[in-house]
């Protein structure tokens, strides 16, 4: 390229991890960072095993057991043979290879996408990989971020590279103020319903706007997490002085000289003034409502006081609202809630906790409702507890679990049964999601609170004004 | 294994979205081994509880038979689980056949020897409306040629170079990749990343 070419923040970063070239072949992409758990890696290391390798830089993958592990009692076996035996393969291929692991009980474990920015291990500029479709999270850095295949977790484990075509780019502003009790998780909400579940396919997203400019790291996390539900290949946000005042002084963040050298790399991490992207699309933040979805994937949802809307003669659709047990031109407000989980790569960070604690100080759960809180890593569940607000959860009723991933994808025995309706602040509303006949209605933690007090879903927006509760 | 020429009957599945979560459960994910996910590939859709096969669902049909899987657009959505790829390919499908697929799967399917074949949206609802008038369709998937056809009208599809040569040629990702080693750690002495 030429030096004066204008190049969006994902091409400069794309551009300087290239390794070769060629025409009619994926590039050879260098990878900066690799996150493993015990699911999609053990066929990864079979096939090291076999091919008689070492994994080529084993001090750049991080490994940590979320996706099947228990949300009580972690200090005991598994119990669950399969999960166990899961584990431990990790705990093994891990010694084996020499790769760090934050295992069940260690005092780093979490959700994947939850460590890594809490330990500074996620940075700006960096290409950061995992097989798990969520590691889109970790664009809120500024970083091309994004999931992979077990098949593509070997190539990287062998060779620190793996084969990537670039996707095509995409910028989505968001300008204007938020109203009150709009949160980051209603905006990735609000604009998965507009483009649908696969509006982005083939694109790599960056946001923009002074909406996002607005945003907390945590906040931006939860955009950036959910892009792969508008089948983007990942989401990217330019990073700035929120972003650097968040990662100083994490505990594998450069320091001294290293940092300094560092802010002058990050500062150059931004789209330049002109550059030119394959799509651009731009939101008003003040038409986003508190959102929830109605249907089985993440593009079917609704501002909350709106109606299921109708699609005669689809098909997919009539089999979506059949299994949620619903029908177009029903309203979802004051349906009633059977669960309510708190948790995932999505919104459970400490400031989702504290939130969620904000709203339901002083107040119980509707009494035939279950709530999990489920923290996404162990030093999210210690600050909550130094921050008194396991004290809350309990006086109110809620169970506040131990680290992992939990009821978003029910691997382990968080299941929401069969029939049930449960306002979630995961990601995903798959038919048996969160367990086999399960019913998901995804929401912001605020509308998860609401939903936990009263027993149905309710507009939080106004039970805030009547509340003059301030956000 | 080397990816011929062949032609074949297909199975209907014309839903959209279909996710992986559909195409194998979160709770099949505890293997440590590629093999054997075929029993369980569209599990809850294709089994009762008890286990008891559902009869409604085409995999249940003796209708629909076939090596090659017609399905409606952005299938292999949601999460990034190869599993999906290898449940598919375990059951014995070798093509599947779409309006779009979802970028991970897509990937993951040709990494396992599956070719995932895109089709303009008309071309699938005449194969969809073919196939619901004569379930013994054959296609006709022609690799080398990048063509295939069906009902005597053919289509070209797309599929880059590299990948073409990997499903002709059985070559393999991580050979290729291991030929760059040299360039890696050149790479690595100069990237401020390191």
């Amino acid at each position: 390229m030429n030096s004066g070419e204008k190049r969006t923040l994902f091409e400069k970063i794309w551009d300087q991890h290239v390794i070769h070239s060629r025409e009619g072949y994926p590039d050879v992409f260098y990878i900066d960072r690799h996150f493993i758990h015990e699911v999609t890696s053990p066929q990864a290391f079979d096939g090291l095993k076999k091919r008689g390798i070492q994994v080529a830089k084993p001090n750049k993958t991080i490994a940590t057991a979320d996706h099947n592990v228990p949300t009580k009692d972690q200090h005991l076996p598994i119990k669950e043979m399969l999960s166990r035996f899961q584990v431990e393969t990790l705990t093994q291929n891990c010694k084996e290879f020499g790769i760090e692991l934050f295992g069940l009980g260690h005092e780093k474990q979490g959700i994947v996408h939850v460590i890594g920015p809490e330990l500074g291990l996620t940075l700006p500029g960096m290409t950061i990989v995992c097989g798990d479709s969520h590691t889109s999270t970790h664009g809120a850095f500024g970083t091309i971020a994004f999931g992979i295949g077990t098949s593509e977790v070997e190539q990287v484990l062998a060779t620190q590279t793996i084969l990537q075509y670039k996707p095509k780019t995409m910028r989505i502003e968001i300008n204007g103020e938020l109203k009150p009790g709009v949160l980051s998780k209603d905006i990735i909400l609000y604009i998965i319903s507009k483009i649908s579940a696969s509006g982005a396919t083939g694109y790599f997203v960056e946001y923009a706007g002074t909406a996002i400019e607005g945003l907390s790291m945590e906040a931006r996390m939860t955009i950036c997490n959910m892009s792969i539900e508008m089948g983007a290949r990942g989401g990217m946000i330019a990073p700035d002085e929120i972003t650097f005042e968040y990662i100083k002084g994490r505990e594998y963040a450069p320091k001294g000289e290293a940092w300094d050298e560092m802010m002058n790399y990050w500062k150059t991490l931004y789209s330049d003034q002109g550059a030119q992207y394959d799509k651009v699309l731009n939101f008003d933040a003040n038409d986003i409502g508190p959102m929830i979805t109605y249907g089985t994937n993440p593009g079917m949802g609704i501002s909350i006081g709106e109606t299921i809307p109708d699609q005669p003669g689809d098909a997919s659709f009539k089999k979506s609202l059949d299994y949620m047990g619903l029908s177009s031109g029903e309203r979802l407000l004051d349906k009633k809630v059977d669960y309510v989980f708190i948790g995932s790569c999505t919104n459970s960070r400490i400031e989702d906790l504290r939130l969620v604690a904000d709203f339901v100080k002083g107040k119980s759960k509707a009494p035939d409702v279950n709530v999990w809180i489920v923290p996404g890593s162990k030093a999210v569940e210690a600050q909550a507890k130094r921050e008194g607000l396991d004290k809350i959860f309990l006086e109110a009723g809620f169970e506040l679990r131990q680290p992992g991933c939990s009821a978003c994808l029910a691997m382990n025995e968080d299941k929401v049964p069969a029939g049930a309706y449960c306002v979630s602040t995961s990601n995903r509303n798959f038919e048996g999601r969160q367990g086999p006949g399960s019913r998901t209605f995804l929401a912001s933690p605020l509308t998860a609170a609401a939903a936990a007090i009263t027993g149905k879903v309710v507009d939080v927006s106004t039970l805030l004004k009547k509340e003059a509760h301030v956000i | 294994m080397s990816f011929e020429k062949f032609s074949d009957t297909a199975v209907l599945l014309p839903l959209e979205n279909v996710d992986t979560d559909q195409i194998i459960p979160a709770r099949f994910l505890k293997a440590t081994t590629r093999e054997g996910f075929g029993e369980n590939l569209f599990c809850d859709w294709r089994f009762n509880k008890d286990g008891s096969p559902k009869p409604d669902f085409v995999l249940n049909q003796e209708t629909y038979k076939g090596s090659i899987l017609a399905v409606g657009k952005n299938f292999g959505c949601g999460s990034s689980r190869e599993h999906a790829a290898w449940a598919i390919g375990d059951y014995g499908f070798k093509v599947v056949i779409s309006s779009f697929f979802a970028d991970i799967f897509k990937n993951n399917a040709l990494n396992n020897n599956i070719l995932p074949i895109v089709a303009e949206e008309q071309v699938m609802d005449r194969l969809f409306k073919e196939l619901q008038n004569d379930p013994a369709t054959e296609i006709l998937v022609d690799l080398p040629n990048e063509q295939w056809s069906f009902g005597g009208k053919s289509y070209g599809f797309e599929i880059n170079e590299y990948k073409k040569e990997c499903l002709l040629k059985g070559y393999d990702n991580i050979d290729y990749l291991l030929s760059h080693k040299q360039a890696v750690e050149s790479f690595e002495q100069k990237h401020i990343l390191n």
